[in-house]
């Protein structure tokens, strides 16, 4: 297990595919990262070096928006749509798909009432 | 698809005209306008605008977060007021 970016414990998987685990990361932007920081990925993580997992830390937190801050930085770009009360802000408020979606059939996550 | 950004953005010119002329003379007089495919321009902030929806004129007060789109995003065209509610499911 090991400790990346605050809270996130990706393991014993290849490097590549453990980065996915934090929010905000994705397979391009993992290989990105490994790229960067010089590290095979395909090396498994629980095989990195303490310094191979320094210089991953350090390109995370300085070059990407992951987490808690990316999550309220979506809520923010929402809200400010809601709040300005154009067409999009209108469709978010009352849940219906935002972009132009037909909604005569389908659409049915937007639409349906949440359960649960 | 957005646009080309060769072409710069869209703001009617008749109307930016009259925004213009209105900040210029400190006057605060609501502008109807049909133009719903106009940008909003930064020169529009703290004017009204009263934008047509096609039955009639929706007054839009302009912030600055609405710099960017289009006055029509503002004014909607269709009136919506739900189903009919189903009892007892």
């Amino acid at each position: 297990m090991a400790r990346i970016a605050g809270v996130d414990i990706p393991d014993n998987k290849r490097g590549e595919i453990s980065l996915t685990y934090i929010y905000g990361i994705g397979k391009s932007s993992s290989q990105d990262i490994l790229e960067k920081a010089n590290v095979d990925k395909n090396i498994k993580v629980k095989e990195w070096t303490d310094g191979q997992k320094g210089v991953i830390r350090n390109i995370i937190v300085n070059d990407y928006t992951i987490e808690g801050e990316l999550r309220s930085e979506k809520q923010m770009n929402i809200k400010r749509l809601r709040d300005i009360g154009c067409y999009r802000g209108i469709r978010h408020r009352v849940g219906m798909p935002v972009r132009g979606q037909k909604t005569k059939n389908n659409s049915k996550t937007r639409k349906l009432r949440r359960v649960n | 698809m957005s646009r080309s950004l060769k072409k710069g953005p869209f703001i009617n010119y008749k109307l930016e005209k009259k925004i213009l002329e209105m900040a210029a003379s400190g006057k605060k007089k609501v502008i109807k306008t049909w133009a719903r495919n106009s940008m909003i321009s930064p020169d529009f902030v703290g004017q009204t605008v009263a934008v047509h929806n096609g039955n009639k004129f929706i007054p839009v007060y302009i912030t600055e977060n609405m710099v960017g789109h289009r006055l029509g995003e503002f004014a909607p065209t269709r009136t919506y007021r739900g189903h009919k509610t189903r009892k007892g499911k």
